[in-house]
């Protein structure tokens, strides 16, 4: 077995925020996604490991409809928050996504200052009714996001010309300015040098205390470290779900424990 | 036309060669094509080029030199009692030119034999009467010193032809030998070959160069002739653009301010329309539409712009204008006195500029990288949130510079504005009102009949500077804007 | 990071209901939409009024009004004529008489003066007397005369001239009209495909009627070989310097800024530097083929060095490493390899240059191509290089510019065969490149 230090703090907690049921993902005609049965919790970090192209990222896009925004991908099946469908007709996806927030893979900060871009969420849902409100959520959002000391004297100055790690923290910064419920995670840390993943992995461990997080990620070093529950996606397959100190002490499937143990990836 | 044939002689003088090269190659090497350095094919080349080439160089530099070699020698010959009161030397080197000429076309008809043209003791009112009876264009009474320097004129221009020929058909004959000379089965002739074929590339490439040299030589050269004649600061300064008609004497009054400000209005009004719907086009392109409606639109949108400016001229002159007047002229609104107006050329020039403004921008507006898209939908925004608060600043930079782009087409656009904007430089705001411009006036003053070393022609020159100086800056500027926006996003 | 106020973050509605704010957002999402739909449809809406107006105003150009008459001329009639003194005028008499008979045969009547003819028709006498004296056999046989109406005839019966507009002048009277008609009536005054305008030559400035382009296409086919075969070489062996041979220097960098900024310079000084280096500096002869094609050549060469260099690049590198690999020098792998794959991309390129080209008007104002009557074909291929002729654009605005509201008709007309010019040639280069396209 790979023996890696499972965390072990905190209680997860039961309630079901996300519930997916039998979902199906095509991309024209390839079928990337195949009978996706899971249920994500509140308050809770979950991560979805797996190879590159086993449908991971695919999946977490589908989870606040991101891939509405890409013409040939297609969604079946059934997908609740708080047990409303999110495909439904009559869901508009911008509600959606204001309560379901993202942060991506390559630290992606908008040409605007620092200030600016944590404001554009609430600005856009109208969540501050006046300056002071707004500089109130602002600051709020940068200390959440464990990047206030290091910007709060160069607000003004352009998002784009900080280091690596400062802007994805700036990018979480800016997803939680729209105060979400689940934060949604793709690859945060791939881009960043170690010591940039290690701030951003403890921010992620105190976020969970507001939010329901989901991430992405290729590292299982760093699975264990952030998450209480891991699901394994394999060529598209979900094919195992659990508590992260399960899978990686003692997988069911034989899939996980060669994935774990580097026979396959 | 014994150019062609000298050309043809080179020419043919060549392809001996090229003939004559490979069997000389292959005898030195005993008729076995594996004993030589290079194929036979380069031999024979070696020799086509090097009786061509220099040959060719040749002819090009003599033509060119031969006519300011010969103008100057002859108007050096002319006294200054030849040339009036009022005229100048290059004026009367012009009738000079034209009587020469007339001489050359009236030998050529046989109305009038070679010595003839030739004899200096001709008497320039028989010389006149003949030339007119052959149908040649005499625009003034020849003068005896005219008559005198264009008959010296035409035997210096007879005997330089002769000579160039000579040493054309010699210099292609030395390369002919020299080449065949130095071909043997040693001779690394593709080297050679491919040395001189890169050469030939690099001059081609130096085109490029040498027609901004010619276009600001012409410009220069001319507007400085203009700014003897001229006042520069008067030219600069004058806010009255009146030409007299003339075309020699003063009188005139030449300021290109209200062309200026005519060519301005023109584009503004032009801009105000290409600029919203290109760049909203652009937008619904890129971001909205989806691939099966751009297939369509995009190409629909593209044919405004492969329309030549002639159409949209005419599309201006007889179509819009006319329909402009219907609204705002007399019957309608009471502003507008004629179809040729701001308006009407701004409009039409807004037409011409949509496809221009809007596949800039499209390929713009696709440079921005869909993660910031992405990270703006992830929060929450709808497309046209996103498309205003995101997509849109973070291309500011490159539209910019599109529309700087599409400013210098519009104010470097001619027919539309000869065409669709009138004659009569005002300064004026109303927009149905008459205008012009700098490029209307470039042509007017070059086509009407004022001479071309007058102040009223010579200052399309100096008009023509100032457009290619406004153009080339805007350009420079926009091309850098949008190279540096480029870079920041690859 | 102790101090930070953790709290819930708040509980919204339901997810399928959508709040007053998403509302507006949306409308203001559809809105926005709408102005982008807006501004294609204006847009093409552009492009079909211009269609049209070029289509409708244009039309008119390719047919002309011709009255079209059968009679007979018997050898006694003709005898007759010659004998008299103002012999066109006995003819012109003859065909008025020929013309009452069949109208009143077809039971219409109508005074017919012999000015009015005149004015119809021009000077018919003189026509019908040179086609007898040409033709004697045709005496006492039935022979069709289809004479062309004047261009004020057109008019009216393409609606430019009504009985309300008309002002009455040496050129046409009102009473002319009711003969128009009589005769519209009998069939014998009708509409025909007016082929002069496709082969003829410009007329005068007094005869809008018999305007042709022909002339014109021919000098801008000229102006297009010289174009073509100055362009297409220049252009390629630019190109493949810049793109397989220069090394990074001043020099080259200095080439690269030119090219990019000639192709932006305003055509007009292009027509400058032409007038002032081909004409006032070299001397050749203004208004001629030549010059215009050595001008639009200078102005053709960035487009095609561009789109040149664009072909190149798009032949893979793996191609050049082939070649060299096997031993071929860098000159041979480029003129035996790339080039060939790289021709039809060259090609299209060169064709959509060529259009480009085609179209152009403004240098050619300045050397003189415009103003100039083009009133027949050049004799042989050297003059058609540098004899004095006109451009289909040039002719274009030529007509455009006179004063004869009647020119206006053939400039649209000119506009039409300009148009199928360039189509034609753009739609050689589609299939062009569908056909060659290689994808890498």
């Amino acid at each position: 077995m790979y023996d890696v230090p499972t965390t072990e703090r905190g209680v997860i907690s039961n309630q079901v925020k996300f519930e997916a049921k039998n979902v199906q993902v095509f991309y024209g005609d390839t079928h990337a996604i195949k009978d996706v049965d899971v249920e994500i919790a509140d308050k809770t970090v979950t991560a979805f490991i797996g190879p590159s192209g086993c449908g991971k990222s695919t999946f977490l896009r589908c989870l606040n409809r991101m891939n509405d925004t890409i013409d040939i991908c297609r969604v079946e099946g059934k997908i609740s928050l708080d047990g409303d469908d999110i495909y439904d007709k009559r869901v508009d996806p911008v509600q959606l996504r204001a309560k379901v927030g993202m942060v991506f893979q390559k630290p992606n900060p908008f040409p605007k200052s620092i200030y600016d871009n944590v404001a554009y969420g609430p600005r856009i849902h109208g969540l501050a009714k006046n300056k002071a409100e707004l500089d109130d959520l602002v600051e709020k959002s940068l200390r959440r996001g464990a990047i206030w000391d290091e910007v709060k004297d160069r607000l003004d100055s352009p998002g784009t010309g900080l280091s690596g790690g400062q802007q994805q923290r700036l990018c979480i910064a800016r997803a939680v300015a729209t105060e979400p419920e689940v934060l949604l995670m793709d690859e945060p840390c791939s881009a960043l040098d170690p010591i940039a993943t290690s701030q951003v992995e403890e921010l992620i461990d105190e976020l969970r205390a507001n939010f329901s997080v989901v991430i992405v990620t290729h590292s299982m070093q760093q699975a264990a470290r952030v998450s209480q529950k891991t699901a394994f996606f394999h060529l598209g397959n979900l094919v195992e779900f659990g508590e992260t100190s399960q899978i990686f002490t003692n997988p069911i499937d034989e899939r996980t424990e060669s994935y774990i143990t580097g026979r396959i990836g | 036309m014994p150019l062609f044939w000298l050309i043809l002689v080179v020419l043919g003088m060549s392809a001996i060669g090229f003939v004559l090269g490979r069997q000389r190659a292959l005898a030195s090497a005993g008729g076995e094509s594996r004993d030589l350095h290079s194929l036979p094919n380069y031999y024979g080349w070696n020799v086509a080029l090097k009786a061509v080439v220099p040959a060719f160089l040749l002819l090009i530099l003599w033509l060119i030199a031969q006519p300011l070699y010969v103008g100057s020698s002859v108007s050096a010959t002319l006294p200054d009692s030849a040339v009036p009161e009022g005229s100048t030397r290059g004026l009367v080197m012009a009738e000079v030119r034209r009587t020469a000429e007339g001489l050359d076309n009236a030998v050529e008809q046989g109305l009038l034999d070679d010595d003839f043209a030739t004899n200096a003791r001709a008497d320039f009112t028989d010389v006149t009467q003949r030339l007119k009876d052959a149908g040649q264009i005499v625009t003034a009474q020849i003068t005896q010193p005219v008559l005198r320097a264009a008959q010296s004129y035409r035997v210096m221009n007879a005997s330089g032809s002769f000579y160039m020929m000579i040493a054309v058909l010699l210099i292609a004959a030395a390369g002919f030998f020299f080449a065949v000379r130095e071909t043997n089965a040693e001779f690394r002739a593709r080297n050679v070959v491919e040395n001189g074929i890169r050469a030939l590339l690099i001059g081609a490439a130096s085109i490029a160069i040498l027609t901004t040299i010619g276009i600001v030589l012409s410009l220069v050269f001319n507007t400085y002739e203009f700014f003897t004649l001229y006042p520069a600061s008067e030219f600069f300064t004058n806010l009255t653009w009146a030409p007299s008609f003339s075309g020699r004497g003063g009188g005139s009054d030449l300021g290109i301010i209200p062309l200026l400000w005519g060519t301005l209005y023109i584009s503004i009004v032009a801009l105000a329309v290409a600029v919203p719907i290109g760049l909203f086009a652009a937008i619904y392109l890129s971001e909205y539409a989806s691939p099966k409606v751009r297939a369509i639109a995009k190409p629909m949108l593209e044919v405004l712009a492969g329309i030549p400016t002639i159409v949209y001229g005419l599309f201006a002159l007889l179509t819009v204008g006319p329909l402009l007047v219907s609204v705002f002229g007399d019957d309608g609104l009471g502003w507008m006195q004629s179809g040729t107006a701001v308006m009407t050329a701004g409009l039409v020039m807004g037409i011409m500029l949509i496809p221009f403004v809007s596949s800039l921008s499209d390929d713009i507006i696709n440079a921005v990288p869909q993660a910031m898209r992405d990270g703006s939908y992830g929060l929450g925004a709808t497309k046209s949130e996103t498309i205003k608060q995101v997509v849109l600043p973070a291309a500011l930079p490159g539209i910019v510079g599109a529309i700087l782009l599409a400013a210098s087409r519009a104010i470097g656009e001619t027919m539309i504005v000869v065409l669709g904007a009138g004659a009569a430089a005002k300064l004026s705001l109303n927009p149905f009102e008459a205008m012009t411009t700098v490029t209307a006036k470039i042509v007017s003053q070059l086509t009407g009949d004022a001479d071309f070393a007058s102040p009223e022609a010579l200052v399309a020159f100096a008009l023509g500077m100032s457009l290619f100086i406004i153009t080339l800056g805007l350009n420079v500027f926009a091309l850098y804007i949008v190279r540096k926006y480029r870079e920041q996003y690859e | 990071m102790t101090d930070m106020p953790m709290e819930d973050a708040p509980v919204r509605g339901s997810l399928t209901q959508v709040d007053a704010r998403t509302k507006k957002r949306n409308a203001a999402e559809k809105r926005f939409k709408a102005y982008g739909i807006g501004a294609i449809l204006i847009g093409v809406a552009f492009l079909i009024v211009l269609a049209i107006s070029i289509v409708r105003s244009g039309a008119p150009a390719f047919t002309h009004t011709v009255m079209d008459v059968e009679f007979t001329v018997t050898q006694e009639e003709f005898d007759a004529a010659e004998g008299e003194l103002f012999k066109t005028k006995a003819y012109s008499n003859l065909f008025i008489s020929k013309l009452a008979a069949q109208l009143e045969e077809k039971g219409l009547e109508i005074e017919i003066e012999e000015a009015a003819i005149e004015r119809l028709l021009g000077k018919v006498g003189a026509d019908i007397r040179e086609f007898y004296r040409e033709n004697p056999n045709a005496l006492g046989t039935p022979q069709r005369f289809e004479l062309s109406a004047s261009s004020r005839v057109d008019g009216y019966f393409n609606g430019r001239v009504t009985r309300d507009t008309l002002v009455e002048s040496r050129f046409l009277m009102l009473a002319d009209l009711d003969l128009v008609d009589v005769l519209h009536e009998a069939g014998i005054i009708k509409g025909a495909f007016n082929w002069n305008f496709i082969t003829g030559a410009d007329s005068g400035v007094d005869n809008p009627g018999g305007a042709g382009i022909g002339a014109s296409v021919i000098g801008s086919f000229f102006m297009m070989l010289v174009v073509l075969f100055l362009s297409l070489p220049i252009g390629v062996a630019a190109s493949i310097y810049l793109e397989e041979f220069a090394p990074k220097n001043r020099f080259t960098d200095l080439i690269e800024v030119n090219i990019s900024n000639l192709a932006a310079v305003p055509s007009i000084v292009f027509g400058i530097l032409g007038l002032a280096v081909f004409i006032q500096f070299m001397h050749l002869p203004q208004s001629a083929p030549l010059v215009g094609g050595l001008v639009l050549t200078l102005m053709t060469l960035p487009t095609i060095i561009i789109s040149t260099r664009a072909s190149l690049r798009a032949v893979p590198p793996s191609i050049r490493d082939a070649a060299l690999g096997v031993g071929a020098s860098k000159m041979q792998a480029v003129f035996h390899h790339v080039l060939p794959l790289a021709m039809p991309g060259i090609l299209t390129g060169t064709i959509i240059g060529l259009a480009q080209a085609l179209g152009e008007t403004a240098p050619l104002l300045l050397i003189g191509m415009v103003g100039f009557v083009a009133r027949g074909y050049p004799e042989g291929v050297v003059a058609g290089f540098t004899d004095p002729n006109s451009a289909m654009p040039a002719q274009i605005y030529t007509w455009a510019a006179r004063a004869d509201a009647s020119f206006y008709d053939k400039a649209w007309g000119g506009i039409i065969i300009l148009l199928i010019f360039l189509l034609s040639m753009n739609i050689l280069a589609i299939i062009l490149r569908r056909r060659f396209e290689r994808r890498w």
